[in-house]
């Protein structure tokens, strides 16, 4: 009975060990914070560690036996030559398709020899801890077990990284159709979820009647929504977008050819689904930020309900609503499952050409490259998801100064 | 003084302009189409999120029904047979569902307590400052994409795991590492929902502590933890429909081939990886494969939505206590 009591009333005389045991669990809920922080610092650390370091080739035709200098330091007429002299007729053909090779220039054909005559092959690659610790020691290996291998210093996000296409080689594999494929994909995104989410937004916060039962429903129905799995998304565009309305979203009603609907269009739309719940509720949360006596002091003045929306509350709420928006898109832009599914390419070498066209996206060649055997592709999904990251912390930073600037207004 | 008699019905006011040959105010509402046509355009915007519900609903249902209406798959059998091999006609969704679950249950070893401690050190420990650094930082932790918390959790937590317990014990695809990782990405969601429920309970309860003579730590674990504890618990449930709906992670790196087993260090693949990997290629229509996904998203929907409804009714009930 008396313990009973104990435990549920301290023992007033013991202060000093109420004490301890409070410093003692304040240091552990600051620790389970401190966890949350070093996640994100090992998490970051991870990826630029497998995104450069030293990595080992072999090719297979050695440059030293086609050319006595460096390759960016022969001359044009010597590269001619060296390529003349190793490819056959037909990939000569092949090659000059674009101009005769003599004209081209001195970079641009040594990038050629190099990708046709040298190939070289990727044999082992290491992050940048290793690297940095026990560079000299991984040489060491390296060639004493492939006396012809080279050892470089490799960082995989280079500008030519952003500019490159697809291939199914890593060293010259890219993301700039991914790149294109996402930022297409968003603009649509952007264009159908904004209005609608705006629309619905400004109906459930200045039209509607809360007790009525078809506006508690639309609401309810709203919050329901923001917590659907977004691979449910996806096979809802699938069977919808894709499968249902293949006829307007492959183009094939405006004569464009194929009658595929796995494109830049059927993406966006499911896209748009996917976000406008989010867009919708911040949307709302902005416009029931605005004070209630700036409607007021319109209507007072004469203005219709519309025209107080239109010119006292939307302005007023703007800021807000971008910053929410902003930051509803950088989800979109992240969102990878639903693509999955709705069928983006993982191997599509062809910039996006309209809405019509198949594409890929950004985190779709992460999860490719992630999901390859190779290692040199994880460095090079390493150099796409900085790629990825970069863009969204962009974003909202973009969202930060708008609500910062309008804010002083 | 000879006055119209239908004068006598027009307001006193008006009389003055109506005698110099103008017609009363018209004082009932006036007909504004635009108007009405915008607020129309507005309800209309609204109601594509019905419309949103009704298509996942039908679409899913449709083609869950011509799932299990085929001759080779058996409701039972369904929920109960452990083999999962649609392409040799075995429907037993029980090892996509444990696998689920055992991501799950690993990704709330982590986020809910280490985001409820979180929670209690922001909402009763920290300072102004402490708070400010942190919450960005949640927050950045909250927008990564999920994909990326797949690359971290194949390149760096299943190595880490190899090297503590052993390459051979723990193979290169496991659904503890997936759901460590998971646990990570969910607990700025659980911290702050949590979060949010400590800092409404009223200040004059925690003033009721320290009036007895309680400490700080005292306070917060049996005043201010008991009074939020529904909203805690929503948070946890919101917390656990996001890990059961989450696919990148559990796609790269839980593996990709249904397998029934209790061994978190061995490879499975849950129901949301399954879908991902079926619908990578050109999905052909109306095969067992492209329906079985939609039997599949459906029970995804279902428990998702359950548990949000559940978690919402838990959020609304407390708020009535202390608004």
């Amino acid at each position: 009975m008396t313990a009973t009591f104990d435990r549920q009333h301290p023992d007033p005389e013991n202060l000093p060990g109420r004490q301890r045991a409070g410093k003692v669990w304040q240091g552990v809920f600051s620790m389970s914070l401190l966890v949350g922080l070093l996640a994100l610092i090992v998490l970051l650390l991870n990826i630029t560690n497998q995104a450069g370091g030293l990595a080992a080739y072999r090719n297979k035709v050695e440059p030293a036996s086609l050319s006595p200098l460096p390759l960016e330091e022969t001359p044009v007429e010597a590269l001619v030559a060296i390529l003349k002299e190793n490819l056959s007729i037909n990939r000569i053909k092949t090659l000059q398709r674009d101009g005769k090779l003599e004209d081209r220039s001195q970079t641009d054909l040594a990038a050629i020899v190099t990708e046709q005559i040298v190939k070289p092959e990727v044999i082992a690659t290491y992050t940048l801890f290793q690297s940095l610790t026990r560079g000299d020691q991984i040489r060491q290996e390296i060639l004493a077990q492939n006396p012809d291998a080279s050892v470089v210093w490799k960082w995989w996000l280079t500008p030519d990284f952003l500019q490159r296409s697809m291939s199914s080689n890593a060293d010259l594999a890219g993301v700039r159709t991914a790149l294109f494929g996402s930022l297409y994909m968003i603009a649509i995104t952007i264009l159908v979820a904004f209005p609608i989410g705006l629309g619905a937004a400004i109906y459930l916060e200045e039209y509607a009647d809360r007790r009525s039962r078809i506006n508690r429903i639309i609401q309810t129905n709203i919050d329901n929504l923001a917590g659907v799995p977004s691979i449910v998304y996806g096979i809802l565009g699938l069977a919808i977008f894709v499968r249902l309305l293949s006829p307007l979203t492959s183009g094939a009603l405006f004569g464009s050819g194929s009658d595929n609907g796995r494109t830049i269009l059927s993406a966006a739309l499911t896209m748009a689904l996917l976000v406008l719940p989010v867009i919708i509720i911040n949307s709302q949360e902005a416009i029931r930020a605005v004070p209630g006596s700036l409607r007021e002091a319109a209507y007072g003045l004469g203005a219709t309900r519309w025209q107080t929306i239109w010119h006292h509350v939307l302005p007023y709420a703007m800021p807000g609503i971008m910053t929410g928006n902003i930051l509803a898109i950088s989800r979109a832009i992240g969102e990878t499952a639903p693509l999955i599914v709705v069928g983006a390419a993982t191997f599509i070498t062809q910039d996006p050409s309209g809405p019509f066209s198949r594409f890929t996206a950004l985190p779709i060649q992460i999860y490719n490259w992630t999901t390859r055997p190779q290692p040199e592709f994880r460095n090079i999904a390493a150099a796409a998801i900085l790629v990825l990251l970069v863009s969204l912390l962009s974003l909202n930073a973009v969202a930060i100064f708008l609500r910062s600037r309008f804010g002083r207004r | 003084m000879e006055r119209p008699l239908n004068m006598t019905k027009i307001p006193r006011a008006a009389q003055t302009t109506a005698q110099e040959g103008y017609a009363p105010p018209d004082l009932r509402k006036k007909k504004r189409p635009g108007e009405t046509v915008i607020q129309a355009f507005l309800f209309a915007c609204g109601a594509v999120s019905i419309l949103t519900t009704v298509g996942i609903i039908y679409e899913l249902g449709k083609e869950a029904l011509l799932f299990f209406g085929s001759p080779e798959v058996r409701l039972w059998d369904f929920l109960t047979k452990t083999t999962w091999q649609p392409s040799i006609g075995e429907f037993g969704v029980l090892p996509l569902v444990n696998a689920t679950l055992m991501t799950t249950f690993f990704a709330m070893l982590i986020a809910l307590p280490l985001g409820l401690g979180a929670a209690i050190y922001l909402s009763e420990y920290a300072t102004q400052r402490v708070r400010s650094i942190f919450k960005p930082i949640l927050e950045i932790l909250a927008g990564i994409p999920t994909v990326v918390y797949g690359y971290f959790a194949l390149t760096f937590m299943t190595p880490l795991l190899r090297a503590i317990l052993g390459q051979n014990t723990v193979q290169i695809y496991n659904t503890l590492s997936a759901g460590l990782v998971m646990g990570i990405m969910i607990l700025p969601l659980v911290c702050s929902m949590s979060e949010d429920a400590l800092s409404a309970v009223p200040r004059a309860l925690r003033d009721g502590g320290y009036a007895l003579g309680a400490t700080r730590f005292e306070v917060a674990i049996k005043v201010v933890l008991p009074a939020a504890l529904s909203g805690i618990v929503a948070a946890f449930i919101i917390g656990v429909s996001r890990a059961i709906g989450e696919t990148m992670i559990v796609a790269v790196a839980a593996g990709s081939g249904p397998a029934f087993t209790f061994n978190p260090l061995a490879a499975a693949e849950t129901m949301t990886g399954y879908i991902a990997r079926i619908s990578g290629g050109d999905l052909a229509y109306d095969t067992p494969d492209y329906n079985s996904i939609f039997a599949i998203g459906l029970m995804l929907f279902l428990i998702t939505l359950v548990l949000n409804l559940v978690s919402r009714y838990l959020v609304h009930r407390y708020r009535e206590v202390y608004e």
